[in-house]
């Protein structure tokens, strides 16, 4: 197809057909500013209702301003970025957003990584005229378990619906009403809790206001920490060490393991554990559950249900209670991670101190909000205490180590405590799409096959595919292994295997885009996704680092079961180990 | 929004099915289904959402949207005696927002709600085509004209 000539500030530029007037510009090292815009080119996703009108250009021979966001170039067409008119309207467009916006930076979550502060910023607003007599308009606050909507503070940019319906198929946000009173909100503005969310939280990670933000737990967590009869115990989840530095000027996909663990120690936590620990006791469950459903299934038993389900994350375990009611019984029984740790913290590891669960406050520190929901559910408390207290974002934690007057930068490594925090490579790879299905493969076939595995790595199950597929040979015994991240992936994947067409052994899915490395939790990537593969590269980096890479061979993991649980899915693992899931489609919930 | 849960009859819901079908429950047909749907109803509960929704495979949070968009969808019932005020031009400049006012202390209700024991709903509307006799009121299909404030109670004692 012929290319597109264009002059944009008297500079000639050639794009190919369809290209916008804003990438153009671009590509000529233009930065035209964009607010409501975003591309989040990697998972084939942009945003760009030509809403806020803050990215308008001349163009020669038009009447009108154009959103260049929107604006498709056209041969011959002549744009201006930066005329006098420009400027102003941009300013006027900025001041009319301002005007019905709460003027309380000061104290709003989001200040120092607000895209509408920066923007005020760049465009040099000074004042917002017309505030005296202008009425602004008010929503009640929406407090979830793990997410606040503060609608007072929306700007209808309307990048949380796309996520929340393109790309997540969740469907829980929509735009509402009209005029001042338009809104984004659940059906009927109820709260989130009775809609069909699952806390992924990506609506979150792509807002630019502080108007969806985290339920913030620290104030809980310092709290625990300064009372002198409670033993705090925190777990980092795999995902976190491969973000933590970017909230510290680091670049992204640096790892912090041995930074994190140091700077844990310095705000007063007892024992610095790791959830990378609770992840290989998943795979033990999970690995044995999968062996023996597979067993059985062969063995030609009917009642056995395959593909069998990851099931270590809580917003696609949340998704699939709300859409997926007749396959309850396909996902793994086995807990998350984090709810593992938790469950094991407050016994084994308590006994081993002579301590009552209720002594013990177990923080887990997670790139995840639908974590917080998790660890606040029913049936994973113990006569109404928790097995984990309270879940932090790797976003939470950054702003812990900061508040408590840590040279983050400049701190030696540290090694995690033992015994939960002794963990191999295939737990650090849960962070990832694919790795826990990777982790998987490595223990069920060692454990299948009886032999060891010539090489660790299965690069087929890897990558930023939104679903992938990988036949793995067991020995002369092929296994169909499927992966799908982003919870759109997810339902077309489940779809075809509701309708037969697809025919899988195992399955792993995750909500968040790239795995838990693109969690909701995590340092705002702001419509970077070449953030999010170096957060990958680092995962991958960690587990080739390690010594053990097999889950079944950490001795800390051999030592559980050999003193406490016995073997997997052994009663008492089946007590603390493994969860069951409701049905959460109850259309009441909307009136 | 309405916190009145509504209870569906087995017919009607066949009824809200066969409208989706009649436009092949295609997502695309959402505002022809939910204008349909409010001809049957005479209005669009949460409950008849949630079936379109289900039906149209699209979000019930999408559905409400669209029906909170468009003025001429409403969730209220409509009344008894449904009461529509002129505010055209003509009728404004001649005091028609009084007579509002006056039927909204009256009844305790605001525009586009319905009293509690379901008789009257107020409404406004442009223009009649009746400026002559501005302002006008219309209660159901009756017109009123040159309305004042003191008149307002007696044609709601007309209904009563």
């Amino acid at each position: 197809m012929e290319n597109i000539k264009l002059t944009i500030d008297n500079r000639s530029v050639e794009v190919p057909v369809g290209t916008t007037v804003y990438k153009a510009a671009k590509n000529l090292g233009i930065d035209i500013p964009v607010l409501c815009y975003m591309d989040l080119h990697d998972l084939g996703i942009e945003n760009k209702p030509a809403g806020c009108r803050i990215c308008v250009v001349e163009i020669e021979g038009r009447r009108n301003l154009a959103p260049s966001c929107s604006t498709a170039c056209a041969n011959g067409m002549v744009v201006k970025t930066h005329t006098t008119r420009v400027i102003n309207a941009r300013r006027t467009v900025m001041e009319l957003i301002l005007s019905d916006h709460p003027k309380d930076c000061l104290t709003c979550p989001k200040s120092g990584r607000c895209d509408l502060q920066d923007m005020a910023v760049k465009l040099g607003i000074r004042n917002i005229p017309g505030q005296e007599y202008a009425e602004m308009s008010t929503y009640k606050t929406d407090f979830s378990p793990s997410i606040i909507r503060d609608m007072d503070k929306c700007i209808m940019c309307r990048r949380c619906e796309t996520m929340c319906n393109d790309f997540q198929t969740v469907g829980a946000l929509s735009g509402v009403n009209r005029g001042f009173m338009s809104v984004v909100a659940p059906a009927f503005e109820q709260d989130l809790e009775k809609s069909p969310c699952t806390y992924c939280g990506q609506c979150v990670a792509v807002c630019p206001t502080g108007a969806l933000t985290e339920v913030d737990h620290t104030p809980k967590v310092i709290r625990a920490l300064a009372d002198p009869t409670k033993t705090v115990v925190v777990q980092t989840a795999p995902a976190v060490r491969a973000a933590l530095g970017e909230e510290f000027g680091l670049e992204p996909g640096t790892s912090v393991t041995g930074k994190m663990v140091a700077a844990l120690r310095q705000l007063g936590f007892d024992y610095i554990f790791d959830t990378d620990f609770a992840a290989d006791l998943t795979i033990m469950e999970e690995g044995t559950e999968l062996l023996t459903r597979l067993g059985k299934f062969l063995g030609g038993d009917k009642n056995v249900k395959l593909p069998i389900l990851t099931s270590c994350c809580p917003g696609w375990v949340n998704f699939f209670e709300h859409n997926y009611t007749d396959m309850l019984d396909v996902p793994s029984t086995a807990k998350s991670p984090q709810q593992m740790f938790g469950a094991i913290a407050k016994s084994y590891f308590a006994e081993k101190l002579g301590k009552k669960r209720e002594e013990l406050v177990v923080v887990s520190v997670m790139p995840c909000l639908a974590k917080k929901y998790e660890c606040q559910r029913d049936e994973f408390k113990v006569d109404g205490n928790p097995d984990v207290d309270y879940s932090i974002s790797t976003r939470e934690l950054a702003h812990l180590i900061k508040e408590f007057n840590v040279r983050f930068n400049e701190l030696a490594d540290e090694d995690f405590d033992r015994p939960l925090g002794e963990s191999t490579g295939a737990s650090v790879i849960f962070g990832a799409t694919g790795g826990v299905i990777e982790a998987a493969t490595r223990t069920a076939y060692e454990l299948h096959t009886g032999k060891k595995l010539e090489k660790v790595d299965f690069m087929e199950l890897r990558g930023m595919e939104g679903i992938r597929s990988a036949t793995i040979d067991f020995n002369g015994l092929p296994i169909n292994i499927g992966i799908a991240h982003g919870l759109g992936n997810a339902r077309k994947l489940l779809d075809d295997v509701r309708s037969g067409k697809a025919n899988f052994h195992a399955i792993e899915i995750m909500a968040c885009p790239g795995g838990c490395i693109g969690g909701g939790g995590q340092p705002l990537h702001h419509g970077d996704t070449s953030i999010l593969k170096a957060r990958t590269k680092a995962i991958y980096t960690e587990d080739t680092g390690k010594v053990i890479r097999k889950s079944h061979e950490n001795p800390y993991i051999i030592q559980l079961y050999k003193e406490f649980l016995g073997k997997p899915m052994s009663e008492k693992a089946h007590h603390l180990l493994h969860t069951h899931y409701f049905d959460k489609s109850n259309k009441d919930v909307f009136i | 929004m309405s916190h009145i849960k509504v209870e569906l009859k087995k017919e009607q819901v066949a009824k809200l099915k066969e409208i989706c079908k009649s436009f092949n429950n295609e997502a695309g047909e959402l505002i022809n289904v939910l204008h349909k749907a409010q001809e049957t109803f005479g209005y669009l509960p949460a409950e008849v959402q949630e079936i379109i929704a289900t039906e149209l495979k699209i979000s019930v949070a999408k559905v409400y949207g669209v029906v909170t968009f468009y003025s001429f969808f409403t969730m209220i019932p409509k009344g008894q005696h449904p009461i529509s005020i002129c505010t055209g031009t003509a009728c404004y400049v001649r005091g028609a927002e009084k007579v509002l006012d006056e039927f909204k202390r009256i009844l305790e209700i605001k525009v586009g709600e319905t009293t509690p024991d379901g008789k009257f709903s107020l409404s406004c509307l442009r223009c009649v085509g009746a400026c002559g006799l501005a302002p006008v009121v219309s209660v159901g299909e009756k017109i009123y004209g040159r309305v004042s404030p003191d008149g307002v109670k007696d044609i709601l004692k007309e209904y009563e």
